[in-house]
């Protein structure tokens, strides 16, 4: 009891250092602990980058690249899937229903998709959220365009503007769609997956601007009018990858094997929950620096308060021989300097938490907006709890040091030491 | 007459190979007796005091304090011995920066329950001692009780640090050059006001200094130079 009241008054006497001390503390803790949970919700979130899918039917080439391609829209395919596939795909038993999407495209550097309807009423993120539209409505014409909210936020465009496609997916192109331009008329909410970055148009809208090409360029002297084009037969002969969901989960492996091994058409099928997960195995190496580099922080804040502690102790050696005179034990002054690191970095800890489910609150809708992701406020994770044990551990391993010198003093100086 | 404080054959020095800095065939304070040492620099004082205190435990020979020998007690008794039993002065920064002036005081009486109860038994509560003896003493207007001990001067400081030993009757009080940092006039008031309050409280008073001009004042004085072998 005795030790305890003095160790407050002692602490409170120096707490303008101490503050400082608990503010690095707090701060350490309050980036430890945001990494820690922006970590494991950007995992979360990108794992639900496209949920509600059960395959992704592609050219055959390798699982990630079909991903990458098909949902974030980086690489190249291999090949086509053919119409012929994709009609297949449809009269499946086992599918419920299909989404085929058609990539090449790009609009001042956003990429393209040319997709069916179904896309919108089938395309799920995060916990199963569908695609919404902030104004406006899906296409229905063949040259109606619907955009992803960063590419209307970035290209300042509103319902009723009118854009003209590119060919290829550079950011420039020299080939342009400028006889068949397209017009605005839906865009949609903030999702933070690719669609985002997304130029919607149908099938029949990508079959359309390529109607009068052939082999990848325009062919001299034939030109269609947009016009012209509408009365044609807009089937597309192949797309780029088709969506897939089945009447019944349980059969997706089946599917899946019944795709792979397909003599027709060399085409693969992927689970994209399973093939993200991969994907963000590649990435772990980041996410384990980012925690390394939060995990020094919090070393870091530990020795400045080891540091303070024992410069307090050299001008606080005399207040320990003075209170060894009064008759204070050896353990009770060991005692006074563990339990001041012990009070620093629980009050550190403490602050530090209150910070971070401040700026979270604070910054909540910033983060879903800008990031898509939702960052949870409480209660703290497992994990977090266990970073937080770790480093009040920490603290009172850092006070082991300079309590042990202060027992040592006690012992030594006895009551003698002049100032 | 029984012994406040008794030293037979010590020696002592603070490592094995280090020279003996203590080396007393005999030396006592009688229960009540106010005795004047003096010390000079290098006479072996500061290791004297440790041994007296318990801090140190001689190598070879008996202290005892108040009948108790120290050599006998393990540390933690021999800490509580020392809370119970010693009340002791220091030249200068005797307090604790950030007690008041009644924390520092009561400070005895939080680490020993028996100097607690002492003070109960006589005052009837300990503040109520401490504020007797800081009103003895000449500190008892309020504005000293609540300003911080810092802002006090040497002189206050020593008088707090004073009526600190005197908290709870200690059989024994140790005053290790308390008034060095006083001036003269202060100097002779403080020990007029020590020794009639060691009096009063019927405690034994070691009263170590190189002033030698306050010699008289004690019931009996002595050098260490000539009961201490060891010194250099």
């Amino acid at each position: 009891m005795t030790v305890l009241k003095l160790a407050r008054a002692s602490l409170w006497n120096r707490r303008s250092t101490a503050a400082l001390v608990i503010c690095s503390v707090a701060l350490s803790v309050a980036l430890l602990l945001g990494v820690e949970r922006l970590r494991v919700e950007a995992r979360h979130s990108f794992a639900n980058t496209l949920s509600g899918v059960d395959l992704i039917v592609g050219a055959r080439s390798g699982p990630i690249n079909l991903l990458l391609y098909s949902v974030f829209r980086m690489g190249d395919p291999t090949s086509n899937v053919s119409w012929a596939s994709v009609e297949k795909l449809r009269t499946h038993p086992q599918v419920d229903w299909i989404v085929p999407l058609s990539l090449g495209d790009s609009h001042k550097g956003f990429p393209v998709l040319g997709t069916s309807a179904a896309y919108f009423e089938h395309y799920r993120y995060r916990q199963g959220e569908p695609l919404q539209l902030a104004s406006g409505r899906i296409f229905d014409d063949v040259f109606d365009a619907v955009l992803g909210a960063e590419v209307a936020r970035k290209l300042g465009y509103q319902e009723g503007a009118r854009l003209v496609l590119a060919h290829g997916t550079g950011a420039v192109s020299l080939t342009q769609h400028a006889d068949k331009p397209f017009r605005v008329v839906g865009i949609l909410e903030r999702t933070g997956t690719p669609v985002d970055n997304t130029v919607h148009i149908s099938l029949a809208g990508m079959e359309a601007i390529h109607a009068d090409w052939r082999g990848g360029a325009p062919l001299p002297g034939y030109r269609l009018s947009a016009e012209r084009v509408r009365e044609m037969d807009l089937t597309p002969s192949s797309v780029t990858a088709v969506m897939v969901g089945l009447t019944s989960r349980r059969a997706v492996f089946q599917v899946q094997r019944q795709i792979n091994t397909d003599r027709d058409e060399a085409l693969m099928a992927i689970l994209p929950g399973l093939t993200l997960q991969q994907l963000w195995d590649m990435m772990r190496v980041g996410e384990q620096a980012l925690l390394a580099v939060s995990a020094l922080v919090a070393v870091v804040a530990l020795t400045v308060m080891l540091t303070a502690l024992l410069t307090g102790l050299n001008e606080r050696r005399r207040e320990m021989a003075l209170l060894r005179a009064l008759g204070a034990r050896p353990w009770q002054i060991f005692a006074l300097v563990i339990g001041e690191s012990l009070v620093l970095s629980l009050a550190g800890a403490v602050l530090g938490v209150l910070l971070l489910q401040g700026m979270a609150w604070a910054a909540r809708d910033w983060i879903s907006g800008q990031l898509g992701l939702t960052v949870s406020l409480w209660p703290p994770t497992a994990h977090e709890a266990v970073l937080l044990a770790a480093l009040l551990a920490g603290g009172v391993l850092a006070g082991l040091w300079p309590a042990w010198r202060a027992y040592r003093n006690a012992l030594v100086d006895g009551m003698t030491i002049r100032m | 007459m029984s012994m406040a404080l008794q030293l037979d054959d010590v020696r002592f020095r603070w490592h094995r190979r280090a020279p003996c800095v203590i080396d007393v065939q005999h030396f006592a304070v009688a229960e009540g007796e106010q005795l004047f040492l003096a010390g000079p620099s290098g006479s072996g004082k500061s290791t004297l005091l440790a041994l007296i205190a318990g801090i140190a435990t001689p190598e070879q020979g008996q202290v005892r304090v108040l009948g108790e020998s120290f050599a006998q007690l393990r540390g933690a008794r021999r800490d509580r011995f020392r809370a119970e039993h010693l009340g002791i002065i220091f030249q200068q920064f005797n307090l604790l920066p950030y007690l008041s002036v009644l924390d520092n005081v009561l400070l005895p009486c939080r680490f020993s329950e028996r100097r607690r109860a002492e003070a109960c038994a006589r005052d009837g509560s300990p503040e109520a001692q401490a504020r007797r003896l800081l009103e003895r003493l000449g500190l008892a207007a309020d504005d000293v009780l609540r300003r911080p001990v810092t802002a006090l001067s040497v002189g206050q400081q020593q008088r707090v640090a004073a009526a600190r030993a005197l908290m709870g009757a200690p059989g024994l009080v140790i005053a290790d050059e308390p008034t060095s940092a006083l001036d003269t006039d202060r100097r002779s008031e403080f020990v007029a006001l020590l020794i009639q309050e060691c009096t009063a409280a019927g405690a034994a008073l070691l009263f170590v200094s190189h002033d030698l001009s306050l010699a008289p004042r004690f019931h009996r004085s002595l050098s260490l130079r000539d009961i201490n072998g060891g010194a250099s």
